[in-house]
């Protein structure tokens, strides 16, 4: 379900440079599932701060810029 | 080569040349190339995952990480704050693999991206910020040994003077900057391990970085992008052994004239100007 702010607008947040709707009670779990991510093959930011395994589970806010990175070839 | 190991804090490096998987036509060949370079040290950058269009191949599934301990990077980075970002988030990946590269991360804060060089300051600044985080820092520096020796009391636990530009091929340019490097770096601490990092073209390029004195070199782009990179992994492993053996013998000392081998005592041959 979209959530909605106190504008009465679509609720967004970025991930990946994306913008995209915020659904109710999005976490970064349930976003990783829906791209058919492994929570262990990847590593998690939001706003610039790292966010642990532990924290995985908390709801996303309307703004929060998610950041989604893996391993990739590199000197 | 036997138990020619040397130390970078809590890693004993068994291979001394450390190898990029970047830049490889396919996963395959680079999965291969690393196997024939004999690396046990292999460097990863951290990226943006691909959320759409995404194969399915990744490169995690290339690399046997009981085999190979990751050394993640901080490429693309020009600011001291996102090189920090990337290495916590490396650090994160790793912690999540269980490989033994977690503690540890090859840092690299770029000045531009036409050449690649470090920024010195931002460098400096990651330096003591990540040492701070309890990383092992392997500082990718300029071969300028002031700035070498600016790392070293930063906390860096190896400092990387790059032989010319990243994936220039151009070897080592300033042989001189870096033996000073090297002088500077190791005086009054013979096991402080410096590794010549960038720039490496071709064989003989590892061989000149050893004979100078390095405890290892890292590489990518001279292996990933030659003709056959499976054999050139072998030919740089080879020519790792070749300097690192050179070094040890101890090479004469250059001189302007001729000696003979053969002794002029006993000749039978008329010798001008006696």
């Amino acid at each position: 379900m979209t959530v909605y702010n106190r504008d009465g607008m679509v609720a967004t947040i970025q991930v990946n440079g994306d913008v995209r709707p915020l659904t109710r009670g999005e976490t970064v779990r349930s976003l990783l599932a829906s791209f058919n991510l492994k929570p262990e093959k990847v590593a998690i930011e939001i706003n610039k701060r790292l966010i642990r395994a532990a924290d995985y589970d908390k709801d996303l806010i309307e703004g929060d810029v998610v950041e989604i990175v893996t391993f990739v070839g590199g000197g | 080569m036997g138990n020619d190991t040397f130390r970078i804090r809590d890693y004993e490096i068994v291979n001394r040349l450390i190898v990029g998987t970047g830049k490889y036509a396919d996963y395959d060949i680079m999965r291969d190339a690393l196997d024939a370079s004999g690396c046990h040290v292999v460097t990863v950058a951290v990226r943006r995952e691909r959320l759409v269009d995404k194969q399915g191949r990744s490169l995690l599934d290339f690399l046997d990480l009981k085999r190979y301990t990751i050394l993640p990077n901080t490429a693309g980075c020009f600011t001291a704050g996102d090189a920090i970002r990337v290495a916590l988030l490396g650090r994160d990946l790793l912690e999540k693999q269980g490989n033994r590269g977690a503690g540890w991360v090859k840092l690299e804060v770029l000045g531009d991206k036409k050449t690649l060089l470090p920024d010195p300051i931002g460098t400096l600044e990651a330096t003591k910020e990540l040492v701070k985080e309890g990383f092992t820092v392997l500082c990718y520096s300029s071969d300028d040994p002031i700035a070498a020796r600016r790392l070293k009391e930063a906390g860096a636990a190896s400092v990387m003077p790059a032989g010319s530009p990243i994936g220039s091929g151009q070897g080592v340019l300033n042989p001189l900057n870096i033996s000073l490097c090297l002088e500077t770096l190791k005086d009054g601490d013979p096991n402080y391990p410096v590794i010549v990092d960038a720039g490496v073209g071709t064989a003989s390029d590892v061989t000149i970085a050893m004979e100078l004195g390095a405890d290892g070199v890292l590489l990518n782009t001279g292996i990933a992008h030659a003709k056959d990179p499976v054999k050139m992994a072998r030919a740089m492993k080879l020519a790792l052994e070749s300097g690192r053996l050179s070094y040890q013998a101890g090479r004469i000392p250059k001189k302007r004239y001729a000696t003979a081998s053969s002794p002029f005592e006993g000749v039978i041959s008329y010798i001008p100007g006696e």
